[in-house]
């Protein structure tokens, strides 16, 4: 029997204070994320349950039970206490997926930061303008990412400590810099918990949007009461469950659903610390019996991509319930993994500033394939005219998408662009950018981002971050970075430039500028294609006009062409 | 055959490994290993496509195939 049951009931019944029932909470207490996903779960008898599987790239295994990941996190907790770092100081998380990285984001909220995790391939010049906007304290991070951390520390007086988890004394620290090793430090027994409240911030996240510099999405510790339940009632979590999610913790959803969620129920779980393989994955999934599976429609397009033949290879029987997150699963995905692994994967709909999944395929109702499902239990959602932002009631009518405020996950603001966040309410809705429809029986089916942003991969990019960053390249005059069909990763960046005098369009300087991009910002926002052009289109008022060039990319309709400068 | 070998070796070190200290040889694992990820392939597979004046079918630009510098090689050999 499912944890969610009949969804229809669960929407006729439903208070989120079921699950503040379940976690033991009454409004007005203190709720700590950290405490919650450690401490408590011991309290429950379940300190000797393991925790954590960790498996690195070279085959190495690392087991944490509750009971490690809470002396771990109080560890962590007490080391950076002493450093003085103190409630509300964001603690920056720059790392692989490994345990340090896991337990640290716990550690932190223990004593009331605010928990910045950033994806470690982020290019110094990502990293940099995420940790200005925050202010950020302390920074923790490994010996292979230090040298971007030291490229640009001069720039950040606000930056006190650099937390090296894996320091090996092979070169002096420098200044600021600080050692720490998790596994081999003296363990703190019993810390303090920093009584955060219900509206205390927890977290933020970095998200892209059309313009402007990324935006850091406050989290608070209430979200834990959405993430803890919908883990519970949309990946069907019990008890012996074993739980892989692939997503990294530097975005939103390996902190929701590879943190939080799993650990507020005090499920096992494993973590796989190498780059993407069929062969990998299937023998992971093998090795460690995983029962339940979280990942996204690019991974699944690159395991179709290595066929069927090395799915044999292994026993994949301990699979129970499979989702997926990110962007759009494809109803070929969904119809294959069926065929493949007797079981679809259901896809799940949210983002980074919602906190926790809004629109779900559930176990137990029917899965549409292509769908994104319906709302959570307790989430209004509706599609909205994109002009008046009224509801849209004719089923299969295009729309945006709208949710009612008010679901404990919600971010709370954009850190230091009030105005900003409030722009994203339009009456009465948040609008997340995204346009839908919905079917006649209540199903929502994607359409497409409503501005230029990139999604490739489930990530966001900004256009106007890589057109940016490319005219710091010598060679580039102009720049207009439009999203490109791809069949695995739904969107890749195109960028179309004009060349300065003096250099000459060609191959090699096509990788120069892709490896450029790369290194500054990240392998995600590099152009995978790089288009030399005599001149971008732009307006009488000299706009580039965007969205012609993303027309063709896309085979579609040019549309208005009247405020075109020229056609050339 | 040697040269070739040296060649990805070194781009690799050049402009993909961040750890000064890590030393890889023509076998470590590259992408399984973290140290080119699935979007920096791209740029990878351009380099070898640039140098050696070749075509690479996406279909076999695998994460398995460009797993390490030996097998890299291996692939380039067939269109070079």
């Amino acid at each position: 029997m499912s944890h969610i049951g009949s969804y229809d009931q669960r929407v006729k019944n439903f208070d989120w204070s079921i699950a503040e029932k379940e976690l033991g909470y009454h409004d007005g207490d203190p709720i700590n994320i950290g405490w919650y996903c450690s401490d408590r779960i011991c309290e429950m008898g379940k300190s000797d349950k393991l925790a954590l599987i960790w498996e690195g790239h070279s085959g190495d295994v690392k087991k944490y039970t509750y009971n490690d990941l809470r002396v771990n996190s109080n560890t962590i907790g007490a080391f950076l206490k002493e450093l003085g770092i103190k409630n509300d100081d964001r603690v920056c998380l720059f790392m692989d997926k490994i345990p340090e990285l896991y337990i640290g984001l716990l550690g932190i909220l223990k004593i009331g930061a605010i928990a910045q995790p950033l994806f470690s391939a982020f290019g110094d010049e990502s990293l940099h303008v995420r940790m200005e906007n925050a202010e950020t304290k302390a920074i923790i991070t490994q010996r292979k990412h230090v040298a971007k951390v030291r490229k640009i520390r001069d720039t950040m007086p606000f930056l006190e400590h650099i937390i090296i988890v894996d320091y090996d004394g092979k070169h002096p620290l420098r200044e600021k810099e600080t050692a720490f090793r998790m596994d081999e430090a003296e363990k703190v027994e019993k810390l303090d918990i920093h009584p955060t409240k219900a509206e205390s911030p927890s977290l933020l996240h970095y998200t892209s949007g059309t313009t402007g510099k990324p935006k850091g999405v406050k989290h608070v510790h209430y979200s834990l009461i959405s993430q803890y339940l919908t883990t519970k009632w949309v990946l069907d979590l019990h008890e012996d469950d074993i739980y892989w999610c692939t997503a990294d913790p530097g975005w939103v959803t390996g902190t929701s659903y590879g943190i939080i969620g799993p650990f507020s129920l005090g499920i096992t779980q494993c973590v796989l610390d190498k780059g993407f393989g069929a062969d990998n994955w299937y023998q992971f999934i093998d090795k460690y019996k995983v029962s339940i599976w979280y990942s996204a429609p690019t991974a699944i397009r690159s395991l179709m991509k290595a066929g069927e033949e090395v799915v044999k290879k292994h026993d994949l029987s301990s699979l129970r319930h499979l989702a997926s997150v990110g962007e759009p699963l494809n109803a070929e995905a969904v119809i294959w993994s069926e065929k493949v692994f007797g079981k679809p994967f259901y896809d799940t709909y949210w983002q980074t500033e919602t906190g926790s999944m809004m629109i779900c395929n559930y176990p137990g109702m029917k899965v549409k394939p292509g769908s994104m499902g319906k709302p959570f239990p307790g989430i209004t959602a509706a599609v909205v005219d994109p002009d008046s932002y009224e509801v849209i009631d004719e089923p299969g009518k295009p729309g945006l998408i709208g949710f009612k405020p008010g679901w404990p996950a919600m971010f709370r603001t954009y850190w230091g662009n009030e105005e900003t966040y409030r722009n994203k309410f339009k009456n009465g809705w948040y609008i997340p950018g995204d346009r839908s429809s919905i079917d006649n029986e209540g199903y929502y089916w994607f359409i497409g981002r409503d501005d230029d942003v990139i999604n490739t991969a489930g990530h966001l990019v900004s256009p106007f971050e890589v057109e940016s960053a490319l005219l710091e390249h010598e060679a580039v005059a102009e720049s207009a970075v439009v999203a490109k069909p791809d069949d695995v990763n739904m969107e890749v960046v195109k960028a179309f430039v004009t060349l300065n005098p003096g250099y000459e369009a060609n191959d090699d300087l096509e990788l120069k500028i892709m490896n450029f991009i790369r290194k500054k910002l990240s392998p995600l926002a590099m152009p995978q294609e790089i288009e030399y052009v005599k001149s971008l289109p732009k307006t009488r008022s000299g706009k580039i006009m965007r969205r012609l060039l993303h027309a063709k990319e896309w085979g579609e309709e040019i549309g208005d062409t009247s405020t075109l400068e020229d056609d050339e | 055959m040697e040269d070739m070998k040296d060649v990805v070796l070194n781009y690799v070190i050049e402009e993909y490994l961040e750890d000064e200290d890590e030393e890889i040889t023509y076998d470590t694992p590259l992408i399984s290993g973290g140290i080119v990820d699935s979007f920096s392939m791209v740029s990878l597979k351009r380099f070898l496509e640039n140098k050696y004046k070749i075509s690479i079918p996406d279909e076999k630009a695998s994460p398995e195939a460009f797993d390490n510098v030996n097998s890299i090689v291996k692939v380039v050999k067939e269109y070079v």
